[in-house]
This record gives C-alpha cells, structure tokens and sequence, in this order.
C-alpha cells in the first residue's frame, strides 16, 4: 500500500517503528497534491515549508530518543476556519482574503503539541454556510468519487482531501452537519462531537451556540485516535465541557452485544429520504443486528421542525457573530468613496461577503429585530427545547440512534445551486443533533450509484466512546472503509 | 403571516450596515417571504410553559480569575488592518455619537 | 405647578480588576496604543470571552451593598450596534436578567430625607477610544476596550439636581468604600447619564423623557439637570414643542442643545450570549461577598456622630474615605479620646498625608502610635505644642512617640520641686510684673510663665507652672 493510502494508526505504526520518516508521510501527501489538486481543489493554502520543517524536527526528536504521542508525524489538512498562526485563514471569503491571524486555535495548538503535522488549510463553504462547498468565495471542489459531484459542505475540502489521499486526517467543523454530511458523501468516517467536548476557540464562528469541531478520517480508528488528540476542557472557551475524556482508541475494542439502538423514525422514513439510501441504511441496521444490537422504532415527534428552528437560531448568532467584519481591524474595505463611516462599513460588508452570507446575515438580523425577537427567535429557542427533550427520552431508553446521514449521495456540482429549499434539505438528518447538543458520527456503510453512502450514529452527551464502539464494531464486519476512490 | 415589505428588508440591511442594491432588496425580500412561511410552522406548535434553551448542554457559572496574562505585541494587533498608523487603526472620521 | 420633575440617572463605574472583563490584558491606563490588546478584547475572529470572576464578585458586592436582591439565575446578551469602537460591533452587556436588582438607597439633602429606589447593577464590557484628526480621519484603538464596566440604574426618584448630586457624591464614597471602583469622574472611570421629563400625575400627563449626555464632573451633572427641569417647564408655559430626545451639555455655554431625535426606541437586537454559560451564583458565595461589604460610610458616619460623639461635620469628613476612617477609629480606640483623635486625623496627619502623597495605609505611622502620642497630651507627660513638633518627625519615621520623647528629652517636667525652684528664679527675675499681679493684674503672670517655658524649652507642665506661681505669689 501507499503511504498516501494509508490510514493515520496505520502510519503511527511505521512511524514509531522507524520504517517511515514524517518527512516521507509529508512528502507522500505533497506527491499526492501534485498529481490529484488540480482536479479536486481540496485546499485554498498548502503549507510545504512549515510541514516540511515540522517533519524533519519530529524525525530528529525521534532519533534522539524521544517519547514522542502516537499520532506525532500523521499529516493533517485543517479547514481555513480555524486560525493558525501566520498562516492565511480565509473561512472561504473575500472579506478574510488577506486575514493572517496572530494566534492559533486551541484545537491547532492540540494538534501540534500531539506532533501532528499540518499539509495545508482547505476550502469550505463561505463562513461554513453551505452544504456543497459551492459556496466558497475562491474555487469548487470535487468529489474524488465522481469529480462532477460536490463533496458536502461546508468541510468539503476537509473531506475531498482526505478521501483523495492529500492528507491521512482533517479536522472539520459542524454547525448543521457539515463534517458528517461531507464525511457521509466522500465515504469517511466524520465525528460531530457533543458540543463543549472540543474547544472552539481560534474557530471562526457562524453560530457558536451549534459549532462543533471534529475530525474526518479513513476508518473508525483513525477518528478515535483524533478524538483523543482534540478533545477536553478548555479555559479559552467559557462552553467547553469540565468533563473526564474517555481514552477514545483504548475502549475502541469493547463488545456491542447487547447494546439497544433505536431506529430515528422520522429521519429515516420521512420525506425526501432516497429510497436507495434508505435501504442502504436498514442493511447497516441488520449488520448491526447480527452483531447483537437489539433495535426498536423511536419517534421524534418534533424532528420535523428542526429545519425552520435551525433557520432561525442560526442565521441570528451569524448575524451577530460576522458583524466585526466592517473593514476597520482587518479583513476587506471598500475602495470605493464612502460618504461616512456607516456607508464604509456598509459597502465594505456588500462588495465581499458572498451571496448565501448576505442574505443569512440579513435574516438573523430580521428575526433578531424589534418586534420579531419573540415571535421567531424565542420560539425557536423554546422548539429546540421540545427538539432535545426527544433526544433525552430516547436515550433513557436507547444506547445510540441511528438514521442516514444524508437524505441522498452526492449530487452534482450546480444541480442545487439555484434550489436553495432543497439543499437545506441535505441537512435534514444531521441538524437535530446540533440543535441538542449531542454527539453523532457518520460512518461508510455502503454505495449507491457507485457513490458512498453513510450511517449516522446519535447518543447521549458525552458519549462519543459508545458511538465509536458501535461504529467501529460495524467497520470490522464490512469493508466500506477499504474502498478508496479510483482517482 | 403578513407579507414582508421592501421598506422592512431597506430598514433591516441598514440593522446590518449592508449595502444592497435594489435588486438585490427584492430578492432578499422574496427569501425572507419564503423563509416566513417556513417559520409559521413553528407557530402551529404549542410552547406554553416551555423553557428556551439558548445553550443545549447545559453549564452554568464558568470564570476565570482576575489574573493578568500576556498580550500580544499592538503591531500583531494591528498587522491585519487595511489602514493604520503607529499601531492605531485609521479610519476616516466620523461624528461622535457616544 | 401641578408638574413635578422626574429624574433617572444611569452611572458607569470602571471597575478595578487587574485584568479585563473576558480577558486577561491588564486594565492599565497611558499605555501605547493596542498595546494591551489580545484577540479577544479587539473582536479577533474566532476569539471567545471568558467572564473575570473578579468583576462579577464586585457587581453582587455593590449590588448587596444598594440593598439589592442577588439573581440566582442570569445570563449576558449581545448588543449589538455598530460603531468603530466596539470592537466585534456588539457589546456584551446584560438585558433583562441583571445580576442584583431591586435595591435602595436613603439619603437626605439639607436635612430632608429621601429614598431612591436602584432598579438594577448589571455588567458590561467598555469600548475602545476614538481620537479624530483634523485631517479628516480618525484613530481608533482598544486599550480600552473589554475593561469591565459596572451600571448602577436608578428608578426615576429623583425631584430635584440637588438629589442627584447628594446621590452621586453617596455613591462615589460608596464605590469607594466598597474598594470596587475609583469612581473618578475626571479620568472617566465614573460617567452619569440622567433622564429629565416632567409629569402630572393627577392630570396623568408626562413631557418626553430627554437624556442627557457629556457630563464630565458632578458640577455638570447637577447643572444640566437643573437646567433641563427649567427648560421643560418653560416649553410647557411657552407651549413649545418637546420631543424624546439625547441633548448635550454645554459647559461653557450652561445649557443642553440636542444631539439626537429618538424617533423610535433603539433597536439592539439583543439576544443571549451563545459563547457564555448563565451565573448562577451560589448562596455561599453571596454571603461570602456579604460578609465582605464593609460599614457602609452613611451608616458609619452616623455612628460617628452617635458613638464618638463627633459633630457632624468631622464625621462626614472622616467617612470620606474608608481608609481614614479606619485609621480615626484605631486612633480614638488607643487614646480614648474621639474628639482629639479627629482633631489630629484630619488635621495635621491629613495634611501630611497630602504633602507626601501617601495613604493611611501605605504610611509609616501606625494609628496606635498617634494615638499613644494623644494619650500622652492628655496625661500631660508633653504639652500640645510639643506633640506638634515632633509630629512630623513621628509621621517620618514611625517610631513610638515615648521612643522619640525620651530620645529627645522632651518629656514634660512635672516635678514640683525642679519647678518650684525655676519658679523662684522667674519671680526673682521679673520684679514688675510680681508687682504687677500683686496688684491684681491677673495677665502679669503670663510673663513668669513664659519665662520658666523658656527655661524649660517648653518642657514644664504649664498647668503646673501656674498652680505653682500662684501658690508661691500668694505667700
């Protein structure tokens, strides 16, 4: 196998014996960019001098004696939303065209400190609003399973680079399920942790009461292994979780039988699931059943009015969240005359934030507005109560929920572009979790029209260790995860 | 629900300091109609009695100490700005309004 | 006049935390540009706050302090406006759920008392500071910025300028006590905004609510309310138009000129903070700060009048300052002696303590030793003027007054018989003025007396002296 091919552990376990330098996992990523980029346009930066540097340091280190973590030498792709220090961070946006933070998110630190080695920053949907990455200010990426799809979005760069073998892992971030839908379309393992187990500090925000970050990888291990990496409190983020992490890599192995899934009704029968996919994912439920999970039917009474109370609660923090950038601390300015401050900001604001931005900016800031604060944002607040209390009944009775993580595969490039209702619906299945809080991942289970197809796994806050157990149970039975595309 | 007005959306872009042109006025103003029927569902929903959850995990009462940590140089600070000057960020004037 | 005015007053305090709000940068003060700043407090993309449990602590201190009632469960909103200096153009302030509300305060104004009710103390974070050029542009920079700001909220009780100043001066003696603020209005670390209108309530008429901006000193305050009450009431005599409004006071010129016509009410949109958690602080915690608030200066200055006896005047001065009257109740409680221990407290001790630029506390002079050197005055062992002069020798080296005393040989002498026989000397010397007093002039014996202080250097117990001479005169 390649080194390009291979899965994080599995390079950890030539790294540590000696038989694989970082300086070689770097170079096979960097071989790997020139002879696939051009066609998948996973990143807006890469990175070579620096990793090329870290890599020989960790090489050094090691020679030396060194202990060094597991993961130290594993190459990382990092979505361009997540601010490293001295490296452009864009967020896929005219307006962060030339932004350069001074500081590294807490999540890139962690990353760095466990001797991971970053490969470059990668294209994402405008501020993480989209579904596709066509959203992205700079250049569409394809999908390395069929180039004329879309990879998801918004962590489609995370996802196309690690499905084309540019990078061995990436981190991504999830607001309504865009590293599990983006996960679930390049067939990789993507996990949406609780929120308040990883820091979202040095994460720039779109709606920080639902931004979560987490990783995008080959197999149910590899993700494990970068849950460990990530996760754990904080004192940059007031939200993060004063939790005891799990060692996520060494429960991996602990036996499913008996566990008690419950089968997401609504999200799995309801409206505009693909048939194919839904059959894909009552197969995964028969897998799982032969390996002793008993499943009953839950409902979720109120699932189905996730999607409006997301469109609310969303566009709202956004609205608020992306009002610094007006052109007077960085970011764009206008160079057009401006008759005062106000109509600086107010041209500055237009010219470089993208279509989908401005109008997510301008429904927050109606649905926010005097008079209107009751009637749709507090009663959105009060819906996502009823949307969670669901959540917490099932999981008094169920270890884990399960239903598709996208309605559909991957659909073409420009086929929903102009149907913006339908390309919310993308998300149909993944934005209750955010809107409760809970973990989920989506894991390979199968293909349809050649193209993968991925399960979600839901449970409880705070129980990523079951969900990884359960998935990673599934992946040694199958081998979805061992399919790589023919790019 | 009541049709939203293009004089609503025009007050609202200026809420958000966000030039639109007029085409664009309309187009947000047809979304925003078309996203409101969307939300009159959440009102067919009954939430008397039903507390609002602004944060779904929840935590309370997290500080930190009134303790004094590092800055970073004010030419970091101002090394992303498209105008500054000896370590001010440049604007140009406006009327102060307090 | 069936009209009455209606004054609510808003005030700002800075409050004195080491670190910013939701930051670590220092509060500090002069710096060079940006140069306290870090992500956070300049609005970076991606940085987060995290609440200083500091300034949170001094908000429920103040709020105990106003006889406020502690909220068990709130939570920080967005404001969100545009401005240059608002660093992620919204503040992060409080909305409905403040962290004490529902206090009061009772004052009094020339001897009429009055009560104020606190509508509410909640926090806030401070903006930056805009410098504008005469070259059409302006600096911007955040120094400031992300300081944490305490607002205190008035119903609108006030009837009169003169309630407001007596209620700010309270308050500023109050934020002091309380160690929470400086409440320095001229470095701006304290900024009032009053709300003027007029009302009828039996004919249930109200003047628009006008709020008043650019107040720099309490002066101005008092000023710009008074003026504002007259020009009300001259508009409703005059039938001239009043709409709600924000004037600005005009120091130079004495009076208030608008500055904004608010035609509808300011739309914040504000919504609850998503990167903070709710406070809900904890009983034990409360009563903690509760134990922590001091006597309060009103109550102590009462007591100072009722316990020590003190006229009023030495009490309120003493109160002014928490330290001085810490220190005026160590040194009444060693010598025994209120009224002299105010004497000197606020006399030759303050003084000194203004040439030096000290305070009570950073001060060599402990208040046992000045009250030692009292009590000394009052056995007589040294005469008052004696204690004057060595005062600021004391105040300098902060020995034990009978140490210097005794170093210096200025103990008074009170030896009937070493007096006794300077007092024989002084008669013998002054033939006349024995003469003199034999002859009933009284005032002769002035003369002896100060011959046997000469003798002395001031060191005979002019008690004594005169018991003495008398005796001696007499024979």
């Amino acid at each position: 196998m390649e080194l390009h091919e291979m899965t994080a552990w599995e390079l950890a376990g030539y790294l540590h014996t000696g038989e694989v330098s970082a300086e070689q996992t770097v170079q096979a990523c960097y071989d790997r960019i020139d002879a696939v980029e051009d066609n998948v346009r996973a990143f807006l930066t890469l990175t070579p001098e620096m990793a090329f540097d870290r890599a020989r340091q960790i090489d050094e280190l090691r020679a030396s004696g060194e202990q060094l973590p597991a993961t130290a030498g594993i190459p990382i792709a990092q979505k361009d939303l997540l601010c490293t220090d001295g490296v452009p961070t864009t967020c896929g946006s005219k307006i962060l065209e030339n932004f350069v933070p001074p500081y590294n998110a807490t999540v890139i630190q962690r990353c760095r400190d466990a001797g991971m080695i970053m490969i470059g920053k990668t294209n994402l949907d405008e501020f993480a609003m989209g579904s596709s990455t066509e959203n992205s200010a700079f250049q569409i990426t394809g999908n390395p399973w069929d180039l004329n799809c879309v990879p998801g979005g918004s962590s489609g760069g995370s996802a196309a680079a690690v499905a084309a073998g540019e990078a061995t892992t990436a981190l991504g971030s999830d607001t309504g399920g865009s590293i599990r839908q983006p996960a679930s379309l390049c067939g990789l393992v993507g996990v949406k942790p609780t929120y308040g187990r990883v820091s979202r500090y040095g994460l720039i925000a779109y709606a920080s009461s639902l931004d979560q970050i987490g990783p995008l990888c080959k197999d149910v291990r590899d993700a494990a292994l970068l849950m460990n990496v990530i996760s754990g409190r904080d004192p940059m983020d007031a939200t993060s979780a004063d939790i005891p992490v799990p060692d996520f890599t060494g429960t991996l192995h602990t036996d499913i039988k008996g566990r008690k899934g419950g089968i997401a009704h609504e999200l799995l029968y309801g409206e505009g699931i693909d048939p194919a996919v839904r059959e894909t994912i009552e197969q995964a439920v028969e897998q799982l059943s032969c390996l002793g999970v008993e499943f009953e039917d839950v409902a979720m009474p109120h699932a189905e009015y996730s999607l409006p109370c997301y469109y609310i609660i969303a566009p709202a923090e956004c609205s608020s969240n992306l009002a610094r950038y007006d052109g007077v601390r960085y970011g764009h300015r206008t160079d057009e005359p401006a008759t005062d401050i106000y109509d600086l900001f107010a041209k500055s604001r237009a010219e470089a934030f993208g279509p989908e931005v401005r109008l997510r900016i301008i429904k927050g800031t109606y649905v926010l507005s005097a008079g209107y604060y009751d009637a749709y944002y507090l009663k959105a607040l009060k819906v996502r109560t009823l949307i969670k209390s669901d959540f917490d009944k099932a999981f008094e009775d169920y270890d884990f929920l399960i239903c598709p993580t996208s309605p559909t595969v991957a659909f073409k490039i420009g086929e929903k572009a102009d149907d913006p209702l339908a390309m919310k619906l993308a998300d149909i299945c993944t934005i209750p979790v955010n809107l409760a809080g809970i973990p989920a991942l989506s894991v390979p289970c199968g293909f349809v029209d050649g193209l993968p197809v991925g399960m979600q796994l839901m449970g409880a806050p705070f129980s990523e260790d079951t969900l990884l157990q359960v998935a990673y149970a599934y992946e040694q039975s199958t081998d979805w995860h061992k399919q790589r595309p023919g790019l | 629900m009541p049709e939203v007005t293009l004089d609503e959306v025009r007050h609202v872009a200026e809420l958000a300091r966000m030039a639109l042109s007029d085409e664009e006025l309309e187009r947000v103003r047809r979304e925003l109609n078309r996203i409101m029927d969307y939300f009159a569902e959440l009102q067919q929903l009954d939430t008397e009695g039903i507390g609002d959850t602004s944060h779904a995990i929840p935590m309370t009462d997290v500080y930190r100490q009134d303790e004094i940590g590092d800055s970073l140089p004010a030419a970091k600070i101002v090394q992303n700005a498209p105008d500054s000057i000896e370590n001010f960020f440049r604007v140009p004037t406006f009327m102060e309004e307090e | 006049m069936a009209f009455r005015p209606m004054v609510g007053l808003e005030v700002h305090a800075q409050l004195l935390t080491a670190s910013k709000m939701f930051c670590s940068c220092p509060v500090k003060f002069g710096s060079e540009p940006n140069s306290n700043c870090c992500p956070v407090c300049t609005g970076m993309p991606g940085s987060l706050p995290v609440p200083n449990r500091k300034a949170v602590e001094f908000v429920i201190r103040t709020g105990l302090a106003l006889d406020c009632k502690v909220s068990d469960y709130c939570r920080f909103y967005r404001k969100n406006y545009f401005y240059p200096d608002l660093a992620k153009n919204f503040q992060i302030s409080q909305y409905d759920e403040p962290l004490t509300y529902e206090g009061r305060i009772d004052l009094a104004v020339n001897g009429e008392p009055f009560s104020i009710r606190v509508r509410r103390t909640h926090l806030e974070e401070d903006t930056g500071k805009n410098i504008h050029l005469s070259d059409g542009r302006s600096l911007v920079e955040y120094n400031r910025c992300g300081v944490p700001l305490m607002e205190v909220v008035t119903e609108p009780d006030f009837t009169s300028a003169d309630q407001v100043r007596e209620y700010l001066v309270q308050l500023r003696r109050l934020l002091r006590y309380l160690g929470v603020s400086t409440a320095n209005m001229d470095e701006g670390a304290m900024r009032c905004e009053p709300t003027v209108n007029l009302v009828d309530e039996a004919a249930g008429q109200a003047t628009p609510i006008v709020e008043v901006k650019n107040l720099a000193s309490f002066k101005a305050v008092h000023d710009a309310v008074s003026y504002e009450i007259d020009r009300q009431h001259w508009c409703l005599e005059n039938d001239a138009e009043m709409q709600q409004e924000t004037r600005r006071w005009n120091e130079t010129e004495a009076k208030t000129t608008v500055m904004r016509i608010k035609e509808s009410a300011d739309d914040y949109m504000y919504f609850p903070e998503p990167d903070l958690v709710p406070l809900t602080p904890e009983r034990e915690w409360v009563e903690e700060i509760a134990e922590s608030v001091p006597e309060l200066p009103l109550a102590r200055e009462r007591r100072f009048v009722e316990e020590y006896g003190l006229p009023q005047y030495d009490a309120e001065v003493l109160t002014e300052d928490k330290q001085v009257a810490d220190y005026f109740e160590a040194v009444a409680a060693t010598c025994g002696d209120a009224k002299s221990a105010s004497n000197w407290v606020m006399g030759d001790f303050t003084h000194l303590l203004h040439e030096s630029g000290q305070t009570p506390d950073t001060c060599k002079l402990q208040p046992e030793n000045l009250g030692k050197l009292i009590k000394l005055i009052n056995e007589t062992t040294i005469s008052s003027k004696i204690a004057k002069d060595i005062f600021p020798t004391l105040f300098e080296q902060g020995t034990t007054p009978r140490q210097l005393i005794e170093e210096q040989g200025l103990a008074q002498i009170s030896d009937e018989d070493e007096l006794g026989a300077i007092v024989d000397a002084a008669i013998e010397a002054n033939p006349k003025a024995v003469a003199d007093y034999q002859s009933g002039k009284e005032k002769a014996l002035g003369a002896m007396v100060g011959y046997v202080m000469k003798e002395t250097r001031g060191q005979a117990n002019p008690g004594l002296v005169n018991q003495i001479l008398r005796e001696k005169l007499s024979e």
